[in-house]
């Protein structure tokens, strides 16, 4: 009976070599009740089991004991999930997801093409530990953007429709990046504290606006800001897309930018970063010269709106007149678990009105690298956030991380939504200069 | 007899593909083994078997598609919807084609001068209750899974829930059904009013575990919220004090909406996560709820506490914001996922006895567990005498499963002994199938094969579940036994 061998009947019979090194404890939390997968988005739109939570927690499973292969269908279940950790929340076992799937793509490597693996496996390996390269390599987009090569190699269809649409969802790269003229800011009035600024790879470039804004709001709070050179990228995207040994190094070098500067906090205004950063400790804790100090490293690090509420919030805070929604990024809500301080924040500032949207703490879709990599997903999943934030009238969407600010925005253009997206720490600021004087002038960071 | 030898042999895989992804296309009609495995398993676990291929139909015409394929081909059909149930029931003991209907998830219509809301299977319990609350309504069967199980799952299971006491189970919130039969046809049963002539035939499709045909539409009631609720905790200094005030709560003959029951091991698993104030060295907490008018209100809550008090309760407290009220149910809407953190294994019965019963049966529970070297956690529905005994413990110690195994099935002769029942709302499937002669003679289960029979002549839909079969369902557990890793065991 040649078909009942088909893995069919069997499942008992290894089909592949057992991996023992993915048979995570994590897994063994996992209790299969299923009441991950409403929350989880690709199930939402495609109503596979394989892509659920705990779906692929027994896929993983299974290819840990050998019943399946890495394969590309595997491949594809463990890729088409976007980190986003919505399951992690509502778990009432408590497993963490995260861990899982960033064990299991480490086994992968990165998805795709054998093509686009290589491109991504460098740019993983020698662009994002780079901040040097990676301004040239901004740069170099600026050029091209400006220029009007692009349009022409579209106009006479010279680029794939692919990579057009990749280059679509890239943001104009700004005129300027973010290059403090110094390492340390004096705080204004009495110094309470003296924090690190995460200053990112994305962040730095495209939103150097946002880091100084940033260092504004601090200072302003009575902290010393101090910006260690040494720093790189958090390493979140190497971690995503399972270039953990890189990821590590990043770590390392992090780690010891940040305790060198001997800072009492280790502030980060992007969702992302934060979670990866506070995760540092689970990925050094076998490393014996750098476990302790991995784990002092995450404990000092919070989210600037956590930071913010932490304590007590100076004034005056000016008038910003708008009509705002919330949308909570994954890695904040649902990988930090930081849900109230944000919205506190906002309440805070005179004017402000805050309507809240239906699924606020559902992914938007922009999750990393995956709106490049799963871009047919990404629009579905982009295309019910836009009608959630149409429902709520408001002006502008406030989304305190890079990665969702950009796809927001993408969408709102796609749908032609009058609405804005702004960072937090942006309207923030905003409300300290008008709390200064009316149409007060910005103190320079 | 081994349940390999059992298995359904599938003549022409490729042509019955073919057919499949004819009506669907091919992306969803799955056959690689990555895509299989993911539905080996329900909420029950341990209770795995590999489907020949899986299908996700989105409509009533593509489930008339697929039956008619399946049919020509003689393989079973297996429907599943979020695969949440407790009794191996959206499993494949024998192969088949798995009918996930987990895209059929759209609220059709909703008709709220009349009461009621037209569904499709997928859609998940609470959404109903989502679509509704805004204008005061409700739909009342929850169980616990009510964030994730669905509609369709519940009426093949005749869900019941934490409000089931006064409003009865998921047949009495079932007004219609669109059915597809073995043979493809489509069956319109019921309408939308409370009592339809002829036979009953919605009752009889209600509760039958997917053996009669898939269900594509149901027509479900809604109720208006009432005018008020409280919500109270009645804490003892023991399980029997509690017990037997849950006894006399129903002897007086008020109707609370809500009775449960949640013992210390719950507390001390619950409180760390949910943080209601629950104290740590109570014997039994009584979750209770009354509904209704005011009025009436503060009459039903007067007698519950008067009877608490004669039964020795320590305290009485209520809910005194929506808030706190939240956090009572949290604790118990949330124990079971709790368990985990408890053992790294847990078995959970479902047996129902007559409530006079209650007291006794918890002193054999008790006992039986004692007398197995086990622990046992109580936390379940004591307004309907359902009990959900359930034994925390350690697969990867030496005879432990088999000790489990063992007591519960003694909890649950000691359960039909005293006048009650297999199960209370988790379903037989596979998981009880065969002690279904504890409480059926022959001729009774003989009846009601025939009563399939005439939907299903060839024995297509969900083969092996319910009825007893030359196998028991530990032979589907043994296979998942070596897994390397420890994982939680629900029955």
């Amino acid at each position: 009976m040649p078909t009942d061998q088909t893995l069919g009947s069997a499942g008992a019979e290894p089909a592949a070599q057992p991996i023992p090194r993915l048979a995570i404890p994590e897994l063994d939390r996992c209790i299969q009740c299923g009441f991950c997968l409403p929350h989880c988005p690709t199930y939402r739109i495609l109503g596979m089991e394989t892509e659920s939570p705990r779906g692929r927690i027994h896929l993983i499973e299974a290819v840990a004991q050998g019943r399946i292969p890495i394969d590309a269908r595997f491949e594809e279940h463990m890729y088409v999930c976007l980190g986003c950790r919505a399951c992690e929340t509502v778990c009432p076992s408590g497993v963490k997801f995260g861990t899982i799937i960033e064990a299991a793509r480490a086994e992968i490597g990165p998805t795709g093409s054998p093509a686009a693996r290589r491109l991504t496996r460098l740019a993983l390996r020698h662009l994002m530990p780079f901040p040097g390269r990676l301004r040239l390599g901004a740069a170099l987009l600026r050029l091209y953007q400006r220029s009007r090569v692009g349009t022409l190699a579209r106009a006479l269809h010279l680029v794939p429709r692919r990579l057009a649409e990749m280059e679509a969802l890239l943001p104009p790269v700004p005129d300027r990046f973010f290059a403090p003229p110094q390492e340390v800011f004096p705080a204004i009035g009495p110094r309470r504290a003296r924090v690190g600024l995460l200053s990112g790879c994305v962040m730095s470039l495209l939103f150097a606006d946002l880091n100084e804004a940033t260092i504004r709001v601090l200072r302003r709070n009575g902290c010393e800001v101090v910006v260690p050179r040494g720093q790189t990228c958090c390493a979140a995207l190497n971690l995503h897309n399972g270039e953990r040994e890189g990821a590590r190094d990043m770590a390392r070098r992090n780690i010891d930018a940040f305790l060198g500067a001997g800072v009492d906090a280790i502030v980060i205004n992007a969702a992302g970063c934060g979670s990866a950063s506070k995760e540092y400790d689970a990925l050094l804790r076998d490393d014996p010269d750098y476990a302790e100090k991995a784990a002092r490293y995450s404990r000092l690090c919070r989210d600037v709106t956590e930071f913010l509420m932490e304590r007590d919030l100076a004034g005056p805070l000016g008038e910003v007149r708008a009509r705002v929604t919330y949308q909570d990024p994954c890695h904040l809500v649902h990988g930090q678990g930081i849900r109230r301080q944000p919205r506190d924040l906002l309440r805070r500032i005179p004017g402000l009105e805050l309507v809240e949207m239906e699924g606020s703490d559902r992914c938007c879709g922009s999750a990393g690298i995956y709106n490049l990599i799963q871009p047919a997903y990404s629009r579905q999943i982009l295309e019910e956030k836009m009608a959630a934030v149409k429902q709520t009238g408001a002006d502008l969407v406030v989304a305190p991380n890079p990665g969702c600010m950009l796809q927001i925005a993408s969408g709102i253009r796609a749908f032609g939504l009058g609405t804005h997206v702004r960072h937090l720490i942006d309207l923030l600021d905003q409300a300290y200069a008008a709390g200064e004087r009316p149409g007060g002038a910005r103190d320079p960071a | 007899m081994q349940l390999a030898d059992l298995r359904h042999r599938i003549e022409d895989r490729t042509a019955l593909t073919r057919a499949l992804q004819e009506v669907l296309g091919s992306d969803r009609v799955f056959t690689h083994p990555a895509d299989l495995i993911a539905y080996e398993y329900d909420g029950a676990q341990v209770l795995t078997a590999i489907p020949d291929l899986v299908v996700l139909p989105g409509s009533t015409e593509e489930v008339v598609g697929v039956v008619n394929a399946a049919r020509r081909h003689r393989v079973p059909l297996i429907p599943r919807g979020a695969g949440t149930g407790l009794s191996g029931g959206a499993i494949t003991p024998i192969g088949g084609i798995l009918v996930s209907l987990a895209r059929m998830k759209r609220i059709l219509h909703v008709d709220l001068d009349n009461r009621c809301a037209v569904v499709q299977p997928g859609v998940i319990n609470l959404d109903v209750t989502k679509a509704v609350e805004g204008s005061g309504y409700f739909y009342a069967p929850d169980p616990s899974s009510q964030s994730a199980c669905s509609i369709g799952g519940n009426v093949a299971n005749n869900s019941g829930g934490v409000h089931t006491l006064a409003f009865g189970v998921t047949t009495n919130h079932v007004l219609g059904l669109t059915l597809v039969l073995p043979d493809g046809s489509v069956e319109r049963l019921g309408g939308r009013g409370a009592d339809e002539p002829g036979l009953d035939l919605t009752g009889l499709v209600v509760g039958s575990e997917g053996t009669l045909g898939i269900v594509t539409e149901v027509t479900v009631r809604l109720m208006r919220r009432r005018e008020g609720v409280r919500t109270m905790l009645g804490i003892f200094g023991t399980i029997a004090e509690a017990s037997q005030a849950v006894a006399d709560i129903i002897a007086s003959g008020i109707a609370p909406t809500a009775l449960e029951m949640i013992d210390q091991l719950t507390v001390e698993a619950v409180e760390p996560v949910v943080h209601a104030g629950l104290p740590l060295d109570a014997g039994a907490i009584l979750l209770i709820e009354v509904e209704g008018v005011c009025d009436a209100i503060d009459r039903s809550a007067g007698i519950v506490d008067e009877v608490c008090r004669k039964n020795q309760v320590r305290e009485v407290r209520i809910a005194r914001t929506e808030e706190e009220r939240h956090l009572y149910w949290a604790s118990r809407k949330g124990a079971f996922g709790a368990m985990g953190r408890l053992a790294p294994n847990y078995y959970l019965n479902d047996a129902v006895v007559p409530r006079s019963q209650l007291p006794a049966i918890m002193r054999q529970v008790m006992e039986i567990a004692r007398r197995h070297g086990l622990r046992v956690v109580n936390v379940f529905h004591a307004g309907d005498g359902n009990l959900h005994p359930l034994i925390p413990y350690d697969a990867a110690a030496p005879g432990e499963s088999d000790r489990v195994l063992k007591a519960s099935e003694e909890m649950l002769a000691a359960c039909v002994a005293v006048g009650g029942t297999l199960s209370g709302e988790h379903g037989i499937g596979i998981e009880k199938n065969n002690y279904m002669p504890w409480i059926f003679s022959a001729s009774d289960l003989d009846a009601q094969r025939r009563l399939k029979a005439a939907f299903d002549p060839e024995d297509l839909m969900n083969p092996f579940k319910v009825f007893p079969t030359p196998v028991s369902c530990g032979e589907l557990m043994a296979r998942r036994a070596p897994r390397l890793a420890a994982s939680g065991l629900w029955i």
